[in-house]
């Protein structure tokens, strides 16, 4: 198993080589997926992973893509969407134009879940979602709208739990083990490698939604990506986290307030 | 740095349990002695729309402190912190904690393995890890690591376990310190961990 000296190491040594900065992130998590990406690309010592990862970059962004967790689902936290739907959407409907930002995308199920919500208020056609994360794999997938059929149960179950009331299945065409989502959805969306760690904003937005990424940062990094959310929000804009995440620790939290019914929502107070 | 370092506890006990722990817990946490000197983890297997108020109900059963594990917690003596649903829940170098929602582990999230192992990384023979009733091999493969390390483990006795199949697995693949009821367990807590 890799030792904590060992994987100091690496990460110094992969700011230096890519200028990638993995050093803020919380180190048990980072660990246990790094000694699973070992065992499975079968290497035969530390030297050895350290070797590839640092010679061959097509062999780095794999890793990134396996030391960083992707797991995702749409309409996660169904309790989540139902409160963006009645609480927010009404909000962001009062504007001529929403601009919406989801930060650590993944491979997209949070931005279509999004997209569908707008579609049903009938805000879709005035959206533009901006949808980023790190890693270019996860947002070619995201770009394509083409999920494994295996998962449209459980995404039909939250979009229901969530308060959808059309047809889950309207939204995509079945094509063997794929569903494909409907063009109009992705239309709306623009897709964008940005590295929180390093990024700066790129534009202002009435909604952010940054969702089980800042449970993997350490506090210092955590404050970082939160102050650059607090630059790249409209007066009176929304911040929406994990059902982990909290200001509640942040330099930021005095000029937020959470919505009453305490999900994970916070609204700048001007 | 240096005050932390003195106060920050050198030894942690997990436990985890399945089906049929929850009532274990219940039996076990009021023998448990008010001042214990060690934080306490309970990593719990549960369907996670049956189990809000599991936090109040655990805390109803003892005069210890018992809270959600949140990330970035400080572990402190005499609290238990119970995993939440859905989390992975593991432990950094400096004693906090932090969760992972990556994918299950022996169809688990929480996952005893994962628990258990990064508790062994960090406390290593400061580690007491006891594996309660289930139905899953779930626990059982960190608990050689857990040994590795230089920890303790202790195994519910299978007879009197609701289901016995995830003690007996633990017994049959490792070397277990002890292997006891739920009042001996108490005992044996309150006996090593003392003021
Ligand atoms: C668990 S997924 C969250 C997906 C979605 N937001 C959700 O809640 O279901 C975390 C994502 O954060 C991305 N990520 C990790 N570090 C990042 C960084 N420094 N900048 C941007 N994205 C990052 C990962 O690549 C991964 O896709």
């Amino acid at each position: 198993m890799t030792t904590n000296e060992e994987l100091e190491g690496l990460l110094e040594e992969i700011i230096q080589y890519y200028g990638y900065d993995f050093t803020g992130y919380s180190r048990a998590s980072l660990m246990r997926r790094v000694n699973a990406f070992y065992v499975k690309e079968r290497c035969n010592s530390f030297a050895d992973l350290r070797q590839r990862v640092l010679e061959n970059q097509a062999f780095f962004i794999h890793f990134v893509e396996e030391v960083t967790v992707n797991v995702t689902e749409m309409f996660r936290d169904p309790g989540f969407y139902n409160t963006l739907r009645t609480e927010i959407v009404p909000v962001l409907a009062t504007y001529p134009f929403i601009r919406i930002w989801h930060a650590g995308c993944s491979t997209g199920e949070e931005v279509y879940s999004m997209a569908i919500l707008l579609k049903e208020a009938g805000l879709l056609h005035k959206a533009i979602l901006y949808a980023t994360d790190l890693n270019q794999k996860v947002l070619e997938k995201a770009k394509a709208g083409i999920f494994p059929m295996s998962q449209m149960r459980q995404n039909s179950e939250n979009y229901i739990k969530a308060g959808g009331r059309h047809e889950f299945s309207s939204y995509y065409t079945a094509n063997y083990n794929f569903a494909r989502f409907d063009k109009a959805l992705s239309d709306k969306m623009v897709f964008s490698t940005h590295n929180l760690v390093s990024d700066s904003s790129f534009n202002e937005f009435q909604l952010i939604l940054c969702r089980n990424v800042l449970i993997y940062f350490d506090k210092d990094l955590q404050a970082r990506v939160l102050q650059l959310f607090d630059k790249s929000l409209d007066s009176l804009g929304f911040l929406a986290l994990g059902s982990k995440e909290s200001l509640k620790f942040s330099a930021i939290a005095p000029y937020y307030s959470q919505i009453a019914n305490k999900e994970k929502i916070w609204r700048k107070k001007r | 740095m240096e005050k932390e370092t003195m106060t920050s506890p050198e030894k942690l006990i997990v436990i985890g349990g399945s089906s049929g722990s929850l009532e274990v817990l219940m039996n076990l946490l009021p023998l448990l002695g008010k001042r214990l000197p060690v934080p306490v983890i309970i990593v719990l297997h549960r369907n996670n729309q049956s189990d809000n108020g599991l936090v109040e109900l655990f805390a109803s059963k003892t005069k210890l402190t018992v809270k959600e594990a949140d990330e970035k917690d400080i572990l402190v003596p005499g609290t238990v912190y119970i995993a939440a649903p859905d989390y992975h829940l593991l432990i950094e170098q400096d004693k906090t904690l932090s969760l992972d929602a990556s994918a299950k582990v022996n169809f688990s999230r929480p996952s005893i393995d994962v628990t258990f192992s990064s508790a062994a990384d960090v406390f290593g023979k400061g580690l007491t890890a006891i594996l309660l009733s289930g139905a899953n091999a779930d626990g059982a493969d960190a608990m050689i690591y857990v040994k590795e390390c230089g920890g303790k483990l202790i195994v519910q006795d299978p007879d009197e376990a609701l289901v016995g199949y995830m003690p007996r697995q633990a017994i049959e693949q490792n070397d277990v310190d002890m292997i006891l009821g739920v009042v001996e367990i108490a005992e044996w807590i309150n006996t090593e961990f003392r003021d």
